[in-house]
Protein backbone atom coordinates (compact mmCIF):
# COMPACT_ATOMS: atom_id res chain seq x y z
CA UNK A 1 0.00 0.00 0.00
CA UNK A 2 2.18 2.18 0.90
CA UNK A 3 4.84 3.59 -2.08
CA UNK A 4 8.71 2.37 -2.13
CA UNK A 5 10.57 5.40 -0.33
CA UNK A 6 7.34 6.85 1.38
CA UNK A 7 7.59 6.44 5.09
CA UNK A 8 4.78 4.61 6.96
CA UNK A 9 3.61 6.09 9.87
CA UNK A 10 5.16 4.75 12.59
CA UNK A 11 1.16 4.03 14.46
CA UNK A 12 -1.56 3.24 12.31
CA UNK A 13 -5.09 2.32 13.64
CA UNK A 14 -7.47 1.69 11.49
CA UNK A 15 -11.43 1.40 12.00
CA UNK A 16 -11.15 0.59 15.59
CA UNK A 17 -14.16 -0.50 17.40
CA UNK A 18 -14.33 -1.89 20.98
CA UNK A 19 -17.77 -2.60 22.85
CA UNK A 20 -18.12 -4.06 26.57
CA UNK A 21 -21.60 -5.90 27.93
CA UNK A 22 -22.63 -4.47 31.08
CA UNK A 23 -25.98 -4.86 32.98
CA UNK A 24 -27.40 -1.88 31.18
CA UNK A 25 -26.93 -3.02 27.94
CA UNK A 26 -23.87 -3.15 25.52
CA UNK A 27 -21.25 0.07 26.07
CA UNK A 28 -19.81 0.99 22.76
CA UNK A 29 -16.15 2.39 23.67
CA UNK A 30 -14.72 2.73 20.82
CA UNK A 31 -16.12 3.77 17.68
CA UNK A 32 -14.50 3.00 14.34
CA UNK A 33 -12.13 5.28 14.82
CA UNK A 34 -8.52 5.80 12.52
CA UNK A 35 -5.54 7.29 13.75
CA UNK A 36 -2.11 7.53 12.01
CA UNK A 37 0.93 9.08 13.68
CA UNK A 38 4.66 9.51 12.39
CA UNK A 39 8.08 9.23 14.09
CA UNK A 40 8.58 11.76 16.03
CA UNK A 41 4.92 13.61 16.64
CA UNK A 42 4.05 14.03 20.18
CA UNK A 43 0.17 13.61 20.78
CA UNK A 44 -2.10 14.15 23.29
CA UNK A 45 -5.06 11.91 23.50
CA UNK A 46 -7.57 13.98 24.97
CA UNK A 47 -11.18 13.27 26.47
CA UNK A 48 -12.75 13.42 29.37
CA UNK A 49 -13.80 10.11 31.12
CA UNK A 50 -15.42 7.73 29.49
CA UNK A 51 -14.17 9.16 26.14
CA UNK A 52 -12.91 5.50 24.95
CA UNK A 53 -9.06 6.81 25.54
CA UNK A 54 -7.74 4.40 27.82
CA UNK A 55 -10.12 1.22 25.81
CA UNK A 56 -8.01 2.72 22.81
CA UNK A 57 -4.62 2.86 24.60
CA UNK A 58 -5.22 -0.67 25.45
CA UNK A 59 -6.03 -1.89 22.02
CA UNK A 60 -2.99 0.27 21.00
CA UNK A 61 -0.58 -1.83 23.12
CA UNK A 62 -2.36 -5.40 22.37
CA UNK A 63 -4.08 -5.95 25.72
CA UNK A 64 -7.33 -6.17 24.37
CA UNK A 65 -8.11 -7.22 21.12
CA UNK A 66 -10.28 -5.27 19.06
CA UNK A 67 -13.66 -6.23 18.29
CA UNK A 68 -13.04 -4.99 14.45
CA UNK A 69 -10.34 -2.87 12.82
CA UNK A 70 -6.75 -3.51 13.61
CA UNK A 71 -3.80 -1.93 15.07
CA UNK A 72 -0.02 -1.57 13.44
CA UNK A 73 3.25 -0.23 15.10
CA UNK A 74 6.51 -0.05 13.46
CA UNK A 75 4.31 -2.18 10.51
CA UNK A 76 3.90 -5.09 13.10
CA UNK A 77 1.03 -6.22 15.59
CA UNK A 78 1.36 -4.68 18.60
CA UNK A 79 2.98 -8.49 20.14
CA UNK A 80 5.42 -8.76 18.11
CA UNK A 81 6.57 -4.81 18.41
CA UNK A 82 6.24 -5.12 22.19
CA UNK A 83 8.89 -8.25 21.69
CA UNK A 84 11.36 -6.33 19.41
CA UNK A 85 11.57 -3.80 22.61
CA UNK A 86 9.93 -0.93 20.69
CA UNK A 87 7.12 -0.02 22.81
CA UNK A 88 7.29 1.51 26.71
CA UNK A 89 4.29 2.27 28.41
CA UNK A 90 3.11 3.43 31.82
CA UNK A 91 -0.49 2.46 32.72
CA UNK A 92 -3.26 4.04 34.20
CA UNK A 93 -3.25 2.00 36.90
CA UNK A 94 -0.91 -0.50 38.34
CA UNK A 95 1.71 -0.65 41.96
CA UNK A 96 4.85 -1.88 41.55
CA UNK A 97 6.04 -5.39 43.11
CA UNK A 98 7.51 -5.83 46.25
CA UNK A 99 10.51 -7.25 48.20
CA UNK A 100 12.60 -5.65 45.74
CA UNK A 101 14.52 -2.09 45.51
CA UNK A 102 14.06 -0.02 43.07
CA UNK A 103 17.13 -1.00 41.50
CA UNK A 104 16.81 -4.55 41.36
CA UNK A 105 12.95 -3.79 39.84
CA UNK A 106 14.84 -1.65 36.86
CA UNK A 107 17.58 -4.16 36.86
CA UNK A 108 15.18 -7.22 36.49
CA UNK A 109 13.21 -5.46 33.37
CA UNK A 110 15.94 -4.37 31.54
CA UNK A 111 16.97 -7.86 31.40
CA UNK A 112 13.81 -8.37 29.38
CA UNK A 113 14.47 -6.44 26.71
CA UNK A 114 16.67 -6.94 23.56
CA UNK A 115 18.38 -3.19 23.67
CA UNK A 116 17.81 -1.23 26.78
CA UNK A 117 19.27 1.73 28.72
CA UNK A 118 21.83 1.91 31.03
CA UNK A 119 19.94 1.12 34.76
CA UNK A 120 22.14 4.28 36.19
CA UNK A 121 21.63 6.43 33.21
CA UNK A 122 17.54 5.64 34.28
CA UNK A 123 17.93 6.50 37.43
CA UNK A 124 20.27 9.42 36.67
CA UNK A 125 17.51 10.85 34.37
CA UNK A 126 14.68 10.70 36.46
CA UNK A 127 16.35 11.71 39.72
CA UNK A 128 16.20 8.23 41.32
CA UNK A 129 19.39 7.78 42.28
CA UNK A 130 18.73 8.45 46.06
CA UNK A 131 15.86 6.12 46.27
CA UNK A 132 17.69 3.06 44.27
CA UNK A 133 18.02 1.16 47.10
CA UNK A 134 15.03 1.56 48.42
CA UNK A 135 12.75 -1.33 48.93
CA UNK A 136 9.20 -0.48 46.35
CA UNK A 137 6.80 -0.59 48.85
CA UNK A 138 8.06 2.30 50.97
CA UNK A 139 7.65 4.64 47.68
CA UNK A 140 5.81 7.49 48.10
CA UNK A 141 2.99 7.97 45.46
CA UNK A 142 4.65 9.90 43.59
CA UNK A 143 7.93 8.27 43.84
CA UNK A 144 5.98 5.09 42.96
CA UNK A 145 4.69 7.23 39.81
CA UNK A 146 8.48 7.99 39.02
CA UNK A 147 9.80 4.38 38.84
CA UNK A 148 6.84 3.80 36.76
CA UNK A 149 7.61 5.88 34.49
CA UNK A 150 11.83 4.42 34.61
CA UNK A 151 10.20 1.10 33.74
CA UNK A 152 8.66 2.82 30.76
CA UNK A 153 11.76 4.11 29.63
CA UNK A 154 14.14 1.70 30.61
CA UNK A 155 13.80 -0.50 27.10
CA UNK A 156 14.55 2.62 24.76
CA UNK A 157 11.60 2.45 23.48
CA UNK A 158 10.76 4.05 19.90
CA UNK A 159 7.24 4.50 20.98
CA UNK A 160 5.97 5.88 24.37
CA UNK A 161 2.62 5.05 25.35
CA UNK A 162 1.07 7.15 28.96
CA UNK A 163 -1.77 6.68 30.08
CA UNK A 164 -2.74 9.41 32.26
CA UNK A 165 0.22 9.32 34.04
CA UNK A 166 0.11 12.33 35.83
CA UNK A 167 -2.91 11.65 37.98
CA UNK A 168 -1.53 10.76 40.99
CA UNK A 169 0.95 13.35 40.78
CA UNK A 170 1.40 16.77 43.02
CA UNK A 171 2.06 19.99 40.76
CA UNK A 172 5.95 19.60 40.72
CA UNK A 173 6.22 16.30 40.24
CA UNK A 174 3.87 17.01 37.11
CA UNK A 175 6.22 19.20 35.98
CA UNK A 176 9.18 17.51 36.05
CA UNK A 177 7.28 14.23 34.51
CA UNK A 178 6.67 16.24 31.49
CA UNK A 179 10.07 18.06 31.49
CA UNK A 180 11.73 14.35 31.25
CA UNK A 181 8.77 13.50 28.47
CA UNK A 182 10.28 16.13 26.25
CA UNK A 183 13.65 15.39 26.15
CA UNK A 184 12.89 11.86 25.80
CA UNK A 185 10.64 13.04 23.01
CA UNK A 186 13.08 15.33 21.53
CA UNK A 187 15.17 12.31 20.38
CA UNK A 188 13.35 11.74 18.10
CA UNK A 189 10.64 9.52 19.23
CA UNK A 190 7.28 8.59 19.05
CA UNK A 191 4.93 9.46 22.11
CA UNK A 192 1.39 8.83 22.85
CA UNK A 193 -0.47 9.70 25.93
CA UNK A 194 -3.88 10.04 27.02
CA UNK A 195 -5.15 12.70 29.35
CA UNK A 196 -8.34 14.58 30.34
CA UNK A 197 -6.24 17.52 31.97
CA UNK A 198 -6.60 20.66 28.62
CA UNK A 199 -3.60 22.18 29.58
CA UNK A 200 -1.58 19.33 29.64
CA UNK A 201 -2.17 18.59 26.05
CA UNK A 202 -2.07 21.78 25.30
CA UNK A 203 1.40 22.71 26.64
CA UNK A 204 3.27 18.86 26.06
CA UNK A 205 1.71 17.67 22.68
CA UNK A 206 2.25 18.81 18.97
CA UNK A 207 -0.77 17.47 17.99
CA UNK A 208 -4.11 16.39 20.10
CA UNK A 209 -6.64 13.94 19.15
CA UNK A 210 -9.81 14.93 21.10
CA UNK A 211 -12.14 11.97 21.93
CA UNK A 212 -15.71 11.91 23.24
CA UNK A 213 -18.05 9.05 23.39
CA UNK A 214 -15.32 6.83 21.82
CA UNK A 215 -15.58 8.81 18.94
CA UNK A 216 -12.73 11.45 17.38
CA UNK A 217 -14.03 15.08 17.53
CA UNK A 218 -11.28 16.41 16.54
CA UNK A 219 -7.52 16.09 15.34
CA UNK A 220 -4.80 18.34 14.92
CA UNK A 221 -2.48 20.79 16.60
CA UNK A 222 -3.80 22.06 19.87
CA UNK A 223 -3.78 25.86 18.58
CA UNK A 224 -6.49 24.96 15.85
CA UNK A 225 -8.51 22.91 18.19
CA UNK A 226 -8.80 25.96 20.31
CA UNK A 227 -9.46 28.35 17.44
CA UNK A 228 -12.28 26.00 16.25
CA UNK A 229 -13.73 25.57 19.80
CA UNK A 230 -12.46 28.16 21.70
CA UNK A 231 -13.22 31.55 20.08
CA UNK A 232 -14.71 33.83 22.11
CA UNK A 233 -18.40 34.44 21.90
CA UNK A 234 -20.38 37.90 20.91
CA UNK A 235 -24.23 38.46 22.30
CA UNK A 236 -26.00 41.36 21.10
CA UNK A 237 -29.68 42.42 21.48
CA UNK A 238 -30.14 42.04 18.00
CA UNK A 239 -34.50 41.37 16.62
CA UNK A 240 -35.46 40.56 13.22
CA UNK A 241 -32.28 39.92 11.42
CA UNK A 242 -31.31 36.58 9.34
CA UNK A 243 -28.93 34.30 11.02
CA UNK A 244 -26.99 33.86 7.62
CA UNK A 245 -26.70 37.60 7.37
CA UNK A 246 -24.95 37.19 10.61
CA UNK A 247 -22.85 33.93 10.22
CA UNK A 248 -21.41 36.01 6.89
CA UNK A 249 -19.38 38.03 8.99
CA UNK A 250 -16.18 37.93 8.68
CA UNK A 251 -14.93 36.32 11.66
CA UNK A 252 -18.06 34.45 12.73
CA UNK A 253 -17.92 31.12 12.72
CA UNK A 254 -21.79 30.27 13.82
CA UNK A 255 -24.88 32.04 14.68
CA UNK A 256 -27.99 31.58 16.67
CA UNK A 257 -30.84 32.90 17.81
CA UNK A 258 -32.14 32.96 21.78
CA UNK A 259 -34.91 35.20 21.47
CA UNK A 260 -34.08 38.50 20.46
CA UNK A 261 -30.32 37.94 21.34
CA UNK A 262 -28.34 36.82 19.00
CA UNK A 263 -24.83 34.48 19.84
CA UNK A 264 -22.28 35.23 17.72
CA UNK A 265 -19.57 32.11 18.47
CA UNK A 266 -16.28 33.49 16.79
CA UNK A 267 -13.09 32.39 14.97
CA UNK A 268 -11.72 36.10 15.57
CA UNK A 269 -13.97 38.29 17.55
CA UNK A 270 -12.23 41.84 17.05
CA UNK A 271 -12.69 41.12 13.62
CA UNK A 272 -16.34 40.23 14.00
CA UNK A 273 -17.40 43.10 16.43
CA UNK A 274 -16.33 45.69 13.76
CA UNK A 275 -18.41 43.91 10.94
CA UNK A 276 -21.63 43.29 12.75
CA UNK A 277 -21.25 47.13 14.04
CA UNK A 278 -20.94 48.35 10.52
CA UNK A 279 -23.88 46.27 8.71
CA UNK A 280 -25.90 46.46 11.74
CA UNK A 281 -25.59 49.53 14.38
CA UNK A 282 -28.95 49.12 15.61
CA UNK A 283 -27.32 46.23 18.03
CA UNK A 284 -27.71 46.89 21.55
CA UNK A 285 -26.40 44.93 25.03
CA UNK A 286 -23.22 44.00 23.19
CA UNK A 287 -20.96 41.37 25.70
CA UNK A 288 -18.12 39.79 24.37
CA UNK A 289 -16.69 36.79 26.43
CA UNK A 290 -13.65 34.64 26.03
CA UNK A 291 -14.88 31.11 26.18
CA UNK A 292 -12.55 29.52 28.68
CA UNK A 293 -10.70 26.48 27.47
CA UNK A 294 -12.72 24.17 29.77
CA UNK A 295 -16.00 25.14 28.07
CA UNK A 296 -14.47 24.71 24.44
CA UNK A 297 -13.58 21.39 25.53
CA UNK A 298 -16.86 20.46 26.64
CA UNK A 299 -18.40 22.13 23.89
CA UNK A 300 -16.26 19.75 21.46
CA UNK A 301 -16.89 16.66 23.53
CA UNK A 302 -20.70 17.28 24.91
CA UNK A 303 -22.68 13.73 24.29
CA UNK A 304 -25.01 14.17 21.41
CA UNK A 305 -26.96 11.87 22.76
CA UNK A 306 -27.62 13.45 26.21
CA UNK A 307 -29.08 16.32 25.36
CA UNK B 1 17.23 -16.10 27.89
CA UNK B 2 15.61 -13.24 29.05
CA UNK B 3 13.60 -15.38 31.72
CA UNK B 4 16.36 -16.15 33.62
CA UNK B 5 16.98 -12.48 35.00
CA UNK B 6 13.52 -12.54 36.08
CA UNK B 7 13.22 -15.73 37.25
CA UNK B 8 16.18 -15.16 39.75
CA UNK B 9 14.49 -11.89 41.01
CA UNK B 10 11.27 -13.67 41.09
CA UNK B 11 12.95 -16.24 43.86
CA UNK B 12 14.65 -13.28 45.36
CA UNK B 13 11.01 -11.30 45.83
CA UNK B 14 9.61 -15.06 47.15
CA UNK B 15 12.67 -15.64 49.74
CA UNK B 16 11.99 -12.20 51.34
CA UNK B 17 8.46 -12.52 52.02
CA UNK B 18 9.11 -14.20 55.56
CA UNK B 19 5.07 -14.42 56.65
CA UNK B 20 4.76 -17.11 53.40
CA UNK B 21 7.80 -19.07 55.06
CA UNK B 22 5.53 -19.73 58.07
CA UNK B 23 3.10 -22.36 56.82
CA UNK B 24 5.59 -23.72 54.11
CA UNK B 25 8.33 -23.85 56.61
CA UNK B 26 7.98 -22.92 60.18
CA UNK B 27 4.68 -24.47 60.44
CA UNK B 28 5.51 -28.02 59.50
CA UNK B 29 8.46 -27.87 61.21
CA UNK B 30 6.95 -26.89 64.65
CA UNK B 31 4.71 -29.52 64.46
CA UNK B 32 6.70 -32.17 63.31
CA UNK B 33 9.29 -32.03 66.79
CA UNK B 34 5.31 -32.10 68.72
CA UNK B 35 4.65 -34.94 67.13
CA UNK B 36 7.12 -37.05 66.70
CA UNK B 37 9.77 -35.85 69.61
CA UNK B 38 7.92 -37.75 72.22
CA UNK B 39 6.51 -41.17 69.83
CA UNK B 40 9.93 -41.43 68.28
CA UNK B 41 9.73 -45.08 69.29
CA UNK B 42 6.50 -46.14 67.90
CA UNK B 43 7.18 -48.46 64.54
CA UNK B 44 4.27 -49.70 63.51
CA UNK B 45 2.18 -45.96 63.32
CA UNK B 46 -1.87 -46.78 63.23
CA UNK B 47 -1.33 -49.11 61.61
CA UNK B 48 0.57 -47.67 58.36
CA UNK B 49 3.48 -49.63 58.45
CA UNK B 50 5.79 -47.49 59.12
CA UNK B 51 7.73 -45.44 62.04
CA UNK B 52 5.87 -42.84 63.46
CA UNK B 53 9.00 -40.32 63.05
CA UNK B 54 8.92 -41.07 59.65
CA UNK B 55 5.12 -41.14 58.68
CA UNK B 56 5.09 -37.37 59.81
CA UNK B 57 8.02 -36.56 58.46
CA UNK B 58 6.75 -37.43 54.85
CA UNK B 59 2.79 -35.92 56.09
CA UNK B 60 4.26 -32.61 57.49
CA UNK B 61 6.32 -32.21 54.60
CA UNK B 62 3.63 -32.93 52.29
CA UNK B 63 1.71 -29.99 54.03
CA UNK B 64 4.30 -27.37 54.01
CA UNK B 65 5.25 -27.94 50.12
CA UNK B 66 1.19 -27.68 49.36
CA UNK B 67 1.53 -24.47 51.29
CA UNK B 68 4.28 -23.35 49.24
CA UNK B 69 2.93 -24.61 45.75
CA UNK B 70 -0.69 -23.01 46.35
CA UNK B 71 0.82 -19.95 47.41
CA UNK B 72 2.10 -18.91 44.30
CA UNK B 73 -1.43 -18.36 43.42
CA UNK B 74 -1.64 -15.90 46.51
CA UNK B 75 1.39 -14.18 44.78
CA UNK B 76 -0.50 -14.17 41.44
CA UNK B 77 -3.76 -12.99 42.71
CA UNK B 78 -1.72 -10.01 44.25
CA UNK B 79 0.15 -9.52 41.23
CA UNK B 80 -2.75 -9.26 39.08
CA UNK B 81 -4.57 -6.92 41.73
CA UNK B 82 -1.47 -4.28 41.31
CA UNK B 83 -1.90 -4.15 37.43
CA UNK B 84 1.33 -6.23 37.56
CA UNK B 85 0.17 -8.58 35.16
CA UNK B 86 -0.57 -6.18 32.86
CA UNK B 87 2.66 -4.67 32.95
CA UNK B 88 4.27 -7.66 32.27
CA UNK B 89 2.01 -8.37 29.13
CA UNK B 90 3.61 -5.78 27.50
CA UNK B 91 7.07 -6.59 27.87
CA UNK B 92 8.49 -8.91 25.84
CA UNK B 93 8.57 -12.04 28.91
CA UNK B 94 7.03 -14.66 27.17
CA UNK B 95 3.91 -16.41 29.18
CA UNK B 96 5.81 -19.53 30.03
CA UNK B 97 8.48 -17.89 31.08
CA UNK B 98 6.38 -15.94 33.30
CA UNK B 99 4.89 -19.97 34.75
CA UNK B 100 8.21 -21.17 34.89
CA UNK B 101 9.31 -18.28 37.18
CA UNK B 102 6.03 -19.10 39.53
CA UNK B 103 6.84 -22.95 39.25
CA UNK B 104 10.69 -23.06 39.55
CA UNK B 105 10.13 -20.81 42.91
CA UNK B 106 6.84 -23.15 44.01
CA UNK B 107 9.73 -26.43 43.58
CA UNK B 108 12.61 -24.22 45.26
CA UNK B 109 10.21 -23.63 48.24
CA UNK B 110 9.02 -27.08 48.13
CA UNK B 111 12.79 -28.35 48.22
CA UNK B 112 13.80 -25.89 50.97
CA UNK B 113 11.09 -27.41 53.44
CA UNK B 114 11.51 -31.07 51.91
CA UNK B 115 15.30 -30.19 53.11
CA UNK B 116 14.64 -29.11 56.55
CA UNK B 117 11.95 -31.95 57.40
CA UNK B 118 14.49 -34.36 56.18
CA UNK B 119 16.99 -33.02 58.52
CA UNK B 120 14.58 -33.16 61.22
CA UNK B 121 13.38 -36.84 60.89
CA UNK B 122 17.28 -38.26 60.66
CA UNK B 123 17.23 -36.17 64.52
CA UNK B 124 14.17 -38.03 65.35
CA UNK B 125 16.21 -41.72 64.14
CA UNK B 126 14.29 -41.49 60.54
CA UNK B 127 16.95 -44.49 58.25
CA UNK B 128 16.35 -44.73 54.95
CA UNK B 129 18.70 -46.36 52.11
CA UNK B 130 20.27 -43.49 49.95
CA UNK B 131 18.30 -45.18 47.34
CA UNK B 132 14.85 -44.71 49.36
CA UNK B 133 15.66 -41.30 50.12
CA UNK B 134 16.04 -40.02 46.42
CA UNK B 135 13.04 -42.30 45.25
CA UNK B 136 10.68 -40.73 47.96
CA UNK B 137 11.89 -37.31 47.12
CA UNK B 138 11.31 -37.75 43.09
CA UNK B 139 7.69 -39.19 44.16
CA UNK B 140 7.43 -36.02 46.27
CA UNK B 141 8.25 -33.53 43.69
CA UNK B 142 6.06 -35.49 41.21
CA UNK B 143 2.86 -35.38 43.43
CA UNK B 144 3.53 -31.87 43.66
CA UNK B 145 2.56 -30.91 39.95
CA UNK B 146 -1.13 -31.03 40.46
CA UNK B 147 -0.49 -28.24 43.55
CA UNK B 148 1.67 -26.30 41.50
CA UNK B 149 -1.50 -26.04 38.94
CA UNK B 150 -3.85 -25.64 41.32
CA UNK B 151 -2.30 -22.58 42.93
CA UNK B 152 -1.82 -20.97 39.19
CA UNK B 153 -5.46 -22.05 38.88
CA UNK B 154 -6.38 -20.57 41.64
CA UNK B 155 -4.48 -17.14 41.82
CA UNK B 156 -5.88 -16.33 37.84
CA UNK B 157 -9.67 -17.07 39.44
CA UNK B 158 -9.94 -15.75 42.45
CA UNK B 159 -9.09 -11.97 43.75
CA UNK B 160 -7.08 -11.55 46.35
CA UNK B 161 -9.51 -11.44 49.32
CA UNK B 162 -10.67 -14.80 48.16
CA UNK B 163 -7.77 -16.58 47.41
CA UNK B 164 -6.98 -16.94 51.33
CA UNK B 165 -9.62 -18.66 52.58
CA UNK B 166 -9.93 -21.07 49.75
CA UNK B 167 -6.23 -21.81 49.64
CA UNK B 168 -6.71 -22.52 53.42
CA UNK B 169 -9.15 -24.77 53.36
CA UNK B 170 -8.84 -26.63 50.05
CA UNK B 171 -5.06 -27.14 51.99
CA UNK B 172 -6.27 -28.56 55.34
CA UNK B 173 -9.14 -30.39 53.39
CA UNK B 174 -6.20 -32.11 51.13
CA UNK B 175 -3.92 -32.33 54.02
CA UNK B 176 -6.92 -33.98 56.11
CA UNK B 177 -7.90 -36.60 53.18
CA UNK B 178 -4.18 -37.61 51.98
CA UNK B 179 -2.96 -38.53 55.70
CA UNK B 180 -1.17 -35.59 56.85
CA UNK B 181 -2.83 -35.51 60.31
CA UNK B 182 -3.16 -39.45 61.45
CA UNK B 183 -3.09 -42.62 58.72
CA UNK B 184 -6.15 -43.55 56.43
CA UNK B 185 -6.10 -47.39 56.71
CA UNK B 186 -9.44 -48.04 56.01
CA UNK B 187 -13.18 -46.84 56.02
CA UNK B 188 -14.56 -43.95 53.90
CA UNK B 189 -12.11 -41.38 54.36
CA UNK B 190 -9.31 -43.65 52.74
CA UNK B 191 -11.85 -44.88 50.65
CA UNK B 192 -11.95 -41.12 49.26
CA UNK B 193 -8.22 -40.76 49.79
CA UNK B 194 -7.09 -42.99 47.24
CA UNK B 195 -8.72 -40.71 44.82
CA UNK B 196 -6.82 -37.59 46.11
CA UNK B 197 -3.26 -36.66 45.18
CA UNK B 198 -2.47 -35.26 48.31
CA UNK B 199 -3.01 -39.24 49.33
CA UNK B 200 0.05 -40.27 46.96
CA UNK B 201 2.04 -37.36 47.96
CA UNK B 202 1.93 -39.14 52.27
CA UNK B 203 2.27 -42.11 50.72
CA UNK B 204 5.73 -41.36 49.61
CA UNK B 205 6.70 -41.59 52.87
CA UNK B 206 6.31 -45.70 52.35
CA UNK B 207 9.12 -46.06 49.69
CA UNK B 208 11.33 -47.98 51.97
CA UNK B 209 9.24 -50.28 53.03
CA UNK B 210 8.03 -51.74 50.18
CA UNK B 211 10.75 -50.89 48.43
CA UNK B 212 9.57 -49.86 44.97
CA UNK B 213 7.08 -46.42 44.07
CA UNK B 214 3.07 -46.19 43.66
CA UNK B 215 1.04 -48.75 42.44
CA UNK B 216 -0.72 -48.20 39.35
CA UNK B 217 -3.58 -46.22 40.69
CA UNK B 218 -1.01 -43.52 42.74
CA UNK B 219 0.38 -42.59 39.00
CA UNK B 220 -3.17 -42.51 37.48
CA UNK B 221 -4.68 -40.18 40.42
CA UNK B 222 -1.57 -38.18 40.04
CA UNK B 223 -1.62 -37.51 36.45
CA UNK B 224 -4.89 -37.33 36.06
CA UNK B 225 -5.29 -34.46 38.78
CA UNK B 226 -2.14 -33.12 37.22
CA UNK B 227 -3.34 -32.79 33.76
CA UNK B 228 -7.39 -31.84 34.65
CA UNK B 229 -5.51 -29.08 36.67
CA UNK B 230 -3.10 -27.94 34.23
CA UNK B 231 -6.13 -27.75 31.90
CA UNK B 232 -8.07 -25.78 34.39
CA UNK B 233 -5.09 -23.30 35.14
CA UNK B 234 -4.59 -23.00 31.32
CA UNK B 235 -8.66 -21.99 30.85
CA UNK B 236 -8.21 -19.17 34.00
CA UNK B 237 -4.96 -18.12 32.68
CA UNK B 238 -6.63 -17.11 29.16
CA UNK B 239 -10.12 -16.18 30.58
CA UNK B 240 -8.18 -13.37 32.68
CA UNK B 241 -5.59 -12.07 30.48
CA UNK B 242 -8.78 -11.77 27.55
CA UNK B 243 -10.91 -9.69 30.04
CA UNK B 244 -7.95 -7.92 31.91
Amino acid sequence: MVPAGAQAPDIRLAGLTKSFRSPQGPVHAVRNIDVAIDRGETVAVLGPNGAGKSTTIDMLLGLQPPDSGSVTLFGRSPREAVDAGLIGAMLQTGSLIQYLSVRELLTMMAALYPAPLEVAEVLAQLSLEKLAGRRTQKLSGGETQRVRFAMALISNPDLLVLDEPTVAMDVESRHEFWDTMREFAARGKTVVFATHYIEEADQNADRVVLMANGRIVADGPPNEIKARAGGRTIRASLPSVELDALSALAGVASAERRGEVVVLSCSDSDEAIRALLASFPQAREIEITGAALEDAFLALTADPDAS
Amino acid sequence: MSGLVYTRYELLRAFRNRRFFFFSLAFPLILYFIFAAPNRNVTNFDGSGISLPLYYMVGLASFGTMVAMISSGARIAAERQIGWTRQLRITPLSTRAYFRAKLLTGYLMSCLTIGLLYIAGASQGVSLSAHSWLEMTGLILIALLPFAALGVMLGHLLNVDSIGPVTGGGTSLFALLGGTWFPLTHGFLHDLGLFMPSYWLVQAGHVGLTGHGWPLRGWITVAAWAALLAAGAAYAFRRDTKRV
